[in-house]
């Protein structure tokens, strides 16, 4: 019966993880939110490079842009299930949804289900989360892979955004990454696991508190020396970077797939 | 808006960019810190002891009318006078009414939220009576007329410096900026009043039902002084505070003493059954307790939300919010501040006031993370957005539900998508030339901070020719 059980398991799993420890090849399902396809391009290329060098096939599904966490966090779920039903419609035949932010993967993966509950696509929002992905606890957790052969000779600091940290539980997966990184120095700033203030439609209002986080956060990031602040996020590195930009600070950031493709 | 909410903007904004009050409320965040973490690791378990915790919570919440009448027939068995308040106004007249039988003149009171919640110093400083918290940090905003600042460091946005200086400037007596100086100022003040006072008043920060009996926690023995002295003693006592077991308090009181103040226990825990028995030696001839609901039977009606009802007042989630490190506690316009109070105020005191509070947050959950009674704190911050977006005033304002209208087939539909980056493009440059001014239409991000350019190929695009 347990062997039984766990073959079913081996075979059955949704996500095929028993597959891709194989190394057989998958087909990734790659989702790029709206910010990263517009100003961030070079994140999810290179996650394509990253999929692609691995051996993997993948696709772009035709989802909507956005994943509605604007509206989902605004308040307005109506209008942030107006995205999500195309966004379930067109993930619903994918083997694994891999996305290139911790906090759109936390949408999906853990808000979804919250939004549908006690709509007629519940089950689809619940099928569909459970095979989303952010981009490093894929690679880690679903894949095995913690050595992509990289090199980037910097000393760095990271940057948890706090939806990949404390709904996705993702502190381990972009170290362990940045572990095997060649020539990377890992320094751990004080203020790791503080919010950077971006918060998606706080920052517009409520620029002043957002602000305040985001110099905490500089100020942090500055005590290291380190010469990148690499995160998992686009939207945290576009707030930390455009107050570093704006106040003359030489903060430079990256994001974790485009050091991971070096 | 709101009144509440013009105040919080405002206050917000004048704060938030205030280096000095950031500076030191860093300074007293990092200390707790250290030794939170510290005496976090002498729990053999601390995660099975926030399970624990949140478990009893919840049950005594559930339960709420049985331990209610479980404690209330403990306690009176012992000569005590329990009453119930529905509302701050029926609390106020409750002890007011006391105070008047009693014939009293001095009020000496320990730390208790519930009596800010009823703005019950006012009420009783109206009516003629003299007032005097023995807490030192109440004692201190007491003194400059203000509010606590925070739910457990009630003066902690002040330096030394300032106390000393208010300390010279009314009471005449401020030998130094030393910390044990001042305090000895605080106690030389305060004894006289001890020993004035006619009756005192007590918060509690447990009610045990098995028992009936109340647990105060406090460090400065002040409570116990405000308890023992005087001849009538009144108990203000939020009536989610209940715990069914005595032995409960083997796990709250560490726990609460460790994300409190960072301490194994504090100084002085205290449980007070009654009034002074036969052959007793000391404590009050008088013995009320007030129960207070005041609203927190409302949210105990929202089956989302009554988790909340199971706060211990450590101010664990303040201490680590970063929006309450930098906009500070009198911000919240609110008696209880932070997350917690983001969460409960709209519950207390009407969602359509202070909803406002619910949005203030970056949702980066660093409270629920922290809270050892496991009150899901961030995410009760959602559904407060969701349910003020339902409310008759919460409709989306014109602008927005363009916006809303508008994003939504944008986003779902590739060509408007591929359209609209094209748009983008151009209209981000034309941005580009009044960048950061008055006119620039996302001014709220470009004040402080640079928005990258849209990149001459997006993912999409390029996708388009790479995944052929």
């Amino acid at each position: 019966m347990f062997i039984h059980a766990c073959l079913g398991e081996f075979f059955l799993s949704p996500n095929r993880c028993a597959f891709s420890k194989l190394s057989l090849v998958m087909t990734v399902s790659l989702f790029i939110p709206c910010f990263v396809d517009l100003m961030y391009p070079h994140v999810g290329i290179s996650m394509v490079r990253i999929f692609e060098r691995l051996g993997h096939k993948v696709v772009v599904p035709k989802t909507p842009a956005c994943c509605g966490q604007p509206a989902f966090n605004t308040g307005y779920w109506d209008e942030s299930r107006a995205i999500g039903v195309p966004m379930l419609e067109a993930l619903k035949d994918s083997d694994a949804v891999v996305i290139a932010s911790g906090s759109c993967g936390a949408m999906m993966s853990v808000f979804y289900p919250q939004l549908f509950a006690g709509t007629p696509h519940e089950a689809a929002a619940k099928s569909v989360a459970a095979k989303c992905h952010e981009f490093s606890s894929f690679l880690v957790n679903k894949l095995g892979v913690t050595d992509l052969g990289a090199k980037f000779p910097h000393k760095v600091t990271f940057h948890d955004g706090c939806h990949g940290l404390r709904e996705l539980n993702n502190k381990r997966p972009p170290r362990e990454l940045l572990a095997n990184v060649k020539g990377l120095e890992l320094v751990e700033m004080g203020a790791a696991e503080t919010c950077c203030g971006f918060g998606g439609t706080f920052s517009a209002k409520f620029p002043a508190i957002s602000t305040a986080m985001g110099d905490v956060k500089c100020a942090s990031a500055l005590e290291t020396k380190a010469d990148y602040i690499i995160s998992c996020d686009s939207s945290c590195l576009m707030q930390i970077q455009g107050l570093a930009d704006k106040q003359k600070k030489e903060i430079k950031t990256i994001h974790l797939a485009e050091v991971l493709a070096q | 808006m709101s009144a509440p909410a013009t105040h919080f903007n405002e206050d917000a904004r004048r704060v938030a960019p205030d280096t000095r009050h950031r500076g030191i409320i860093q300074t007293a965040m990092g200390k707790y810190e250290v030794v939170r973490d510290q005496r976090k690791l002498w729990f053999q378990d601390w995660q099975g002891a926030r399970n624990l915790a949140a478990r009893t919570k919840f049950e005594s919440v559930n339960h709420l009318d049985k331990h209610l009448a479980e404690f209330t027939r403990n306690i009176e068995a012992r000569g005590t006078k329990v009453h119930w308040a529905s509302n701050a106004e029926q609390a106020r007249n409750i002890i007011l009414g006391i105070l008047s039988d009693k014939q009293a003149k001095v009020i000496v009171k320990s730390k208790a939220m519930t009596s800010e919640e009823i703005h019950l110093n006012d009420a009783m400083e109206h009516a003629g009576y003299e007032v005097v918290e023995s807490d030192l940090g109440e004692y201190i905003v007491q003194l400059r007329k203000e509010p606590p600042y925070h739910l457990v460091f009630p003066a902690m946005h002040l330096t030394r410096g300032e106390i000393k200086d208010l300390f010279q400037e009314k009471l005449n007596d401020a030998p130094s900026d030393d910390p044990e100086a001042l305090t000895m100022v605080a106690r030389r003040a305060l004894r006289k009043k001890y020993l004035q006072a006619d009756v005192g008043i007590t918060g509690a920060n447990f009610a045990i039902a098995e028992t009936g009996m109340i647990s105060i926690t406090e460090n400065e023995g002040n409570a116990r002084l405000t308890a023992a002295v005087p001849k009538t003693m009144i108990t203000l006592v939020g009536i989610e505070k209940i715990l069914p077991r005595l032995e409960d308090l083997a796990l709250f009181l560490p726990m609460l003493a460790v994300m409190g103040t960072g301490q194994a226990l504090t100084c002085y825990n205290t449980m007070y059954g009654g009034p002074r028995q036969l052959g007793e030696a000391d404590g009050p001839e008088e013995y009320h307790v007030v129960l207070l609901d005041n609203h927190r039977t409302t949210l105990l009606a929202d089956a989302e939300q009554r988790d909340a009802l199971g706060c211990i007042r450590c101010g664990a989630c303040l201490n680590v919010c970063p929006i309450f490190r930098n906009v500070g506690g009198h911000t919240y316009g609110t008696v209880y501040g932070g997350p917690i109070g983001s969460v409960i105020t709209p519950h207390l005191r009407g969602l359509q006031q202070w909803k406002h509070l619910s949005y203030a947050s970056s949702l980066c959950g660093a409270c629920t993370e922290t809270c050892p009674v496991k009150i899901d704190l961030h995410h009760h911050l959602l559904q407060n957005r969701r349910n003020a977006s339902a409310l008759p005033t919460g409709k989306p304002s014109f602008f927005q539900k363009l916006a809303f209208k508008f994003f939504a087939p944008i986003a779902n539909k590739p060509a408007l998508w591929s359209l609209t980056t094209k748009l983008s493009r151009i209209g981000m440059k034309l941005r580009g030339l009044v960048n950061g001014s008055v006119v620039d239409p996302v001014q709220a991000w470009t004040k402080t901070r640079d928005l990258p350019p849209i990149a001459k190929q997006s993912f999409r695009e390029w996708w388009k020719e790479h995944g052929k």
